[in-house]
């Protein structure tokens, strides 16, 4: 998409503001010993709020380091990430933790619960960080397990949960302060073919009914199904970006005006 | 969110202090710690052991020996001997292997405590995500090192000064345990003793400072990388 934004957008103030994720020729080079190792090589992604964007590729391809960059876990070496036009570079640690406590959700592809604590715990951490009551936390931390369809089972810890409940748990937490971006890495990469199709079509339930964007970093085809946007990254660079309206037409047989665009 | 929402910078901006806008109130962060030490029991008893057998021997030699002293002063009034003429050596190889157990006690607590910010690297990175500052992650597990410290400390001077009293008071009678002489800098043995809880909890505290640290520093995305 990054290529395919046209100097009118750009200058259209309206149009600039649509983008609730913007990188600009974003670098990360990892140095082990006397190599480099250069994970990211001037990705330029614009991400529009309320869409539903997959980055897919190989393992290694750099999906997951530029999901650590968009969501302000990892530095990049060169280069910049906006969210809602605000470079992360220049926040400090503090300003960092309030985006990523109220501003971003995360699921991870091994859940990662607080182990000793339950269910409902898990949700209303997030909350607690954000200053909400007790009271008021404990009672949307179970609205949202409500809606992930785990009410009954609030007490639980993580390891007395499935697999594809922890997830469930995951979600809930991850909308427990309202973000406006939910980043998703490999949510579907630890569960089986039927419990990672009920975690793609409650992500794209949250996308709709909530209008939280809604960003994955998989290689799991299923979610080519429900995402707007797909980026296709191969060795640290944009390879293409697919609407979603070409794949499921042509299967990607014919290249669309934003696919050539792309990979100029 | 929606369009109309206000915009991220101004946001940020119109946000003074955003620093206190992260918190974690203190019942809150006590009930994180305690469910940390009674699930993880057994390396949580490995921590609390070292203050456990730091103290239980301090207290042990606190109690000996100021009844000894005691005992001493008894004699001495009965027949003016120079037998604690000895006793000055004595008391400074004891405040030696005194101020010795406590420090193998407080370099235990460090190397465990490692192991359990080791052990959490992936819990520290997900907090991270969830919004914790770094300060919030030390005070978690200063908080736990001086819970643990604290126990550690009542039960070792429940062993350690309660044993001691006992066989003292078997030794010499309860009379003669009642005359307990003040200990070093002349402070009257039960105060000493009392001293002993709030000593183990510190000297916890302190040697889960650099742990604590290490694990707050460490950026969240490394942190959730590793496996364990």
């Amino acid at each position: 998409m990054a290529e395919a934004r046209t100097e009118q957008q750009m200058t259209a103030e309206q149009t600039v503001y649509e983008y609730i994720v913007r990188t600009k020729e974003l670098e990360k080079v990892f140095v082990m010993g006397d190599t480099a190792l250069k994970a990211l090589d001037g990705v330029q992604l614009d991400i529009r709020r309320g869409e539903y964007v997959s980055i897919m590729g190989p393992s290694g391809s750099g999906k997951s380091t530029l999901f650590n960059m968009i969501g302000g876990l990892d530095k990049p070496t060169k280069g910049t990430v906006f969210i809602d036009e605000v470079d992360m570079a220049q926040l400090d640690a503090a300003e960092l933790a309030w985006l990523r406590c109220r501003k971003i959700g995360y699921i991870f592809q091994t859940f990662n619960l607080i182990p000793v604590m339950t269910a409902l715990e898990n949700v209303t951490l997030p909350m607690i960080f954000a200053g909400v009551s007790g009271e008021e936390a404990l009672e949307k931390g179970m609205r949202l397990l409500t809606m992930v369809g785990l009410r009954e089972r609030y007490h639980h810890k993580p390891t007395e949960l499935s697999g594809g409940q922890q997830q469930r748990v995951a979600i809930a937490r991850s909308l427990a302060n309202d973000p406006a971006i939910i980043l998703a890495d490999e949510p579907t990469g630890n569960l089986d073919l039927r419990t990672g199709k009920e975690i793609i079509t409650l992500l794209k339930e949250m996308n709709i009914n909530r209008k939280v964007t809604i960003i994955t970093a998989t290689h799991d085809l299923k979610m080519i199904d429900v995402s707007d946007r797909v980026v296709w990254i191969r060795d640290g660079k944009i390879e293409r970006v697919e609407n979603r309206k070409d794949i499921q037409v042509q299967v990607g047989t014919m290249e669309g005006e934003e696919e050539a665009q792309a990979s100029k | 969110m929606a369009q109309g929402e206000p915009r991220l910078l101004e946001e940020l901006k119109e946000k003074a202090g955003i620093r206190r806008q992260i918190v974690l109130p203190w019942a809150k962060a006590l009930s994180m710690c305690k469910s940390n030490v009674f699930v993880r029991l057994g390396r949580s008893t490995i921590t609390a052991l070292g203050i456990f057998l730091g103290i239980a021997f301090l207290s042990s030699v606190l109690v000996s020996s100021s009844i000894q002293s005691a005992v001493a002063k008894e004699m001495k009034d009965v027949a003016a001997s120079g037998g604690a003429a000895g006793g000055g050596g004595e008391e400074a190889r004891l405040v030696w292997l005194v101020v010795m157990s406590l420090l193998v006690a407080t370099i235990g607590i460090v190397n465990s405590m490692l192991m359990a910010v080791t052990e959490r690297y992936k819990e520290i990175g997900t907090m991270k995500c969830l919004g914790a500052l770094d300060s919030l992650i030390v005070r978690l597990f200063l908080l736990e090192a001086g819970l643990l410290g604290t126990l550690g400390a009542i039960l070792g001077l429940i062993a350690g000064g309660g044993v001691m009293l006992l066989v003292q008071t078997l030794r010499h009678g309860w009379p003669m345990v009642l005359k307990a002489a003040p200990v070093w800098g002349g402070l009257p043995l039960p105060a000493a003793l009392a001293l002993t809880i709030p000593l183990g909890g510190i000297l916890s505290v302190l040697a889960a400072v650099y742990p604590a640290w290490r694990a707050a520093k460490m950026p969240p995305a490394a942190a959730l990388r590793s496996e364990f």
